[in-house]
């Protein structure tokens, strides 16, 4: 699938605001400012960016508890979603959610999720929309290696072939679900393999690698557009972070810290194919680095100077007052 | 006598069981936490808040099962165990995971006994946390203990300090029914739930609540992060000339009906400060139970005070005016004394 300079420039865009948004979440939470869980992206960035590349408003996505990258790829406004971080009245979930809950239906995004796994079946649900509606749209759950073993995402896949559905789910295998390996829980050691038995199209692919991810999502959804039903993706990534902000990693070894970092970052590996097939400067990228650090900068200062919900508003978007 | 912050007071309750008897294992998501991680490093965590920290090393890989995300599946399997020998305690890393493992609880262990014309037993128990107040939003923050109350077979515990935790959990795995032990997250390092407790391990009866503090003019009834809330207005109240009895019933099913009709006999005002739900709440049972048996003494309508019918806020100031705060325990107290509930703030 050929990308013009733009769009490949875009994509390096979105992965580089990704990162910086959770860069910046990772040393402002030493602060104390930030409430809540945090579950970082950092990086995973290729694979939400290159996914909701093939995308439109009308598409959604579901996604889990570390959904901010998923989020902000699928067009969610950065400063809403900064603003809702803090917990400010004008977040994109007016301070109800938070990072765990970030939802903009408007653009296609049926929230992040605290509970692992319930993407897959919200994304078939929304496939069934688009389907029996006919709006010629698709849905993409996005969940990591652990919520593979959830019996909900099973029946998921099964009902999505049953019914031909547009939908896909993507499989962020990022080797740990909180402290614990794949390898220790994924009984076959092999999730896409396991995924095929339901009957549809599972690939194994690198999710460090963007025009890899770029390509079987592309397919993938073109699939799904046609009315060929869903598929299963395994992309095998790396997390930089611990689970959760604050968690100290000894179930990791520096050995491989290092290496996600210097061998294995998405973003890095982007920037040098796209210097090394001249389809784009240092300058340039340069240039979009500096961008998205200012754009970060300002969302962060925004959110930290709003204000929090009136108190008065607690029961906001409930039916009732009791 | 040591003082104990209730987190190594349910490590402690967990490691005494499992050495008094082997068919004690623990099962759950990260309860020993690090296998197959690229550092060999093994019982890295003891569960995500930390609580089971130390049992791998102990008691090994056959006794402290790490699953996988599958609570429906695990659950099932501890289920089964349970009922063909072995005593499990599972681990659900938050009460709002219920509905990811419901059917387990609530078909299977809750009415195996009953079913099988008592010819079997369930001896399971399901550790979980419960809670608000950590801005964890409105899937990681229900106290959703009145729903499991409302299932017959299964027994509820609501510990509110390290003694009680430590008791009542070695109580709930000598037990032959399934228990459902509901932990406040908060409690875990709160400093009046760090109590003295014995060297020696001890029980603590179901069905027996525990008089936090003892008073004439209102009953207070209050579980786990509650009671604390609730002894601390007492105190204060206390300066004020009004006397308040906190009653903590400790379980809620079975529930100590007595001493709450007793208290409200020669009280004769009712409080009740409920985590649970606004509606068909832990609360609102206390609630229809003195309406029902002590009607005649009451001498003021019964208040009870919860959470609004709303999911659990995420921004601090909203999750803040969600919990039961002592300033509306208080107005609750002094209007049943027929006192204007703005004296509460001064
Ligand atoms: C139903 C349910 N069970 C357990 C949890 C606790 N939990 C949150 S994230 C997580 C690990 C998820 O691992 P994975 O799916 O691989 O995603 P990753 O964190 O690696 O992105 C767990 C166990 C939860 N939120 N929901
Ligand atoms: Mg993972």
């Amino acid at each position: 699938m050929a990308l013009s300079k733009s769009q490949l420039l875009e994509a390096y865009r979105r992965m580089r605001t990704i990162r910086e948004f959770e860069e910046n979440i990772h040393r402002e939470n030493t602060t104390g400012e930030i409430p809540g869980f945090l579950h970082l992206y950092c990086g995973q960035e290729a694979n939400a960016v290159a996914v909701c590349m093939h995308l439109e408003d009308t598409d959604y996505i579901a996604s889990n508890h570390r959904g901010h990258g998923h989020c902000l790829a699928k067009g969610a406004d950065v400063e809403g979603m900064m603003l809702e971080l803090y917990g400010k009245a004008d977040g994109l979930c007016k301070g109800r959610g938070g990072s765990m809950h970030i939802a903009d239906v408007s653009r296609g995004i049926l929230g992040a999720n605290g509970i692992v796994g319930a993407g897959a079946p919200l994304a078939a649900g929304a496939a069934l929309t688009a389907k029996t509606l006919g709006t010629g749209g698709v849905a993409v759950s996005f969940q990591g290696d652990g919520a593979s073993n959830e019996g909900y995402v099973f029946e998921a896949i099964n009902m999505a072939v049953m019914w031909q559905l547009p939908v896909i789910f993507y499989f962020e295998n990022n080797g740990y679900g909180e402290f614990t390996g794949h390898d220790h829980v994924v009984g076959s050691k092999d999730i896409a393999g396991r995924a095929a038995g339901f009957g549809l199209p599972a690939v194994k692919i690198d999710g460090t690698d963007f025009f890899e991810i770029h390509e079987a999502s592309g397919e993938a959804v073109q699939r799904a557009r046609a009315g060929k039903g869903p598929t299963v993706i395994e992309a095998v990534a790396v997390r930089f972070y611990g689970h959760y902000e604050g968690d100290p990693q000894a179930y990791r070894s520096k050995e491989e810290l290092a290496d996600v970092r210097q061998n294995r970052d998405c973003l890095k590996i982007l920037r040098q194919k796209l210097i090394a097939g001249k389809k784009a400067s240092a300058r340039e990228l340069d240039a979009i680095d500096r961008e998205a650090v200012d754009l970060i900068n300002a969302c962060r200062e925004t959110a930290k100077s709003a204000a929090y919900p009136e108190a008065s508003t607690l029961t906001d978007n409930t039916y009732v007052s009791y | 006598m040591a003082e104990m912050a209730m987190r190594a007071a349910i490590n402690l309750a967990l490691r005494e069981e499992m050495r008094r008897d082997e068919r004690v294992i623990m099962i759950g998501t990260d309860i020993a936490g690090g296998a197959q991680g690229s550092s060999g490093a093994e019982d890295v965590a003891g569960g995500v808040l930390g609580i089971t920290k130390g049992l791998l090393s102990e008691f090994g890989a056959g006794r402290v099962i790490d699953t996988p995300i599958s609570e429906m599946g695990y659950m099932g399997v501890a289920v089964g165990a349970a009922a063909t020998g072995l005593r499990p305690v599972a681990e659900l890393m938050f009460i709002d995971f219920i509905g990811c493992c419901g059917d387990m609880l609530l078909n299977q262990a809750a009415k195996i006994r009953y079913m099988f014309g008592g010819k079997s037993t369930c001896p399971l128990v399901v550790r979980t946390t419960i809670g608000a107040g950590a801005n964890a939003a409105a899937q990681h923050s229900q106290s959703l203990y009145h729903w499991v109350t409302a299932v017959p077979g299964l027994k509820v515990v609501v510990p509110s300090n390290a003694y009680d935790a430590r008791g009542l959990l070695a109580t709930a795995i000598r037990d032959d029914d399934p228990v459902i032990f509901c932990e406040h997250k908060a409690l875990y390092d709160f400093p009046a739930a760090a109590v003295e407790i014995p060297d020696a391990s001890y029980t603590i009866p179901f069905g027996e609540a525990n008089f936090v503090t003892e008073g004439t003019d209102v009953t207070v009834v209050a579980l786990g992060l509650m009671t604390h809330i609730a002894a601390g207005v007492a105190a204060a109240l206390s300066g004020k000339g009004i006397s308040v009895e906190v009653i903590d019933p400790r379980t809620t099913s079975p529930l100590d009906e007595e001493s709450i009709l007793e208290s409200v006999a020669s009280t004769g005002r009712l409080v009740i400060v409920d985590e649970s739900a606004a509606r068909c709440g832990f609360g609102q049972d206390v609630a229809a139970l003195v309406a029902e048996r002590a009607f005649h003494a009451l001498k003021a309508p019964i208040k009870v005070v919860t959470p609004p019918h709303c999911p659990t806020p995420f921004s601090p100031p909203l999750e803040q005016a969600w919990i039961p705060s002592g300033e509306r325990v208080a107005g609750a107290i002094l209007e049943t004394m027929g006192l204007d509930p703005a004296l509460a703030a001064a």
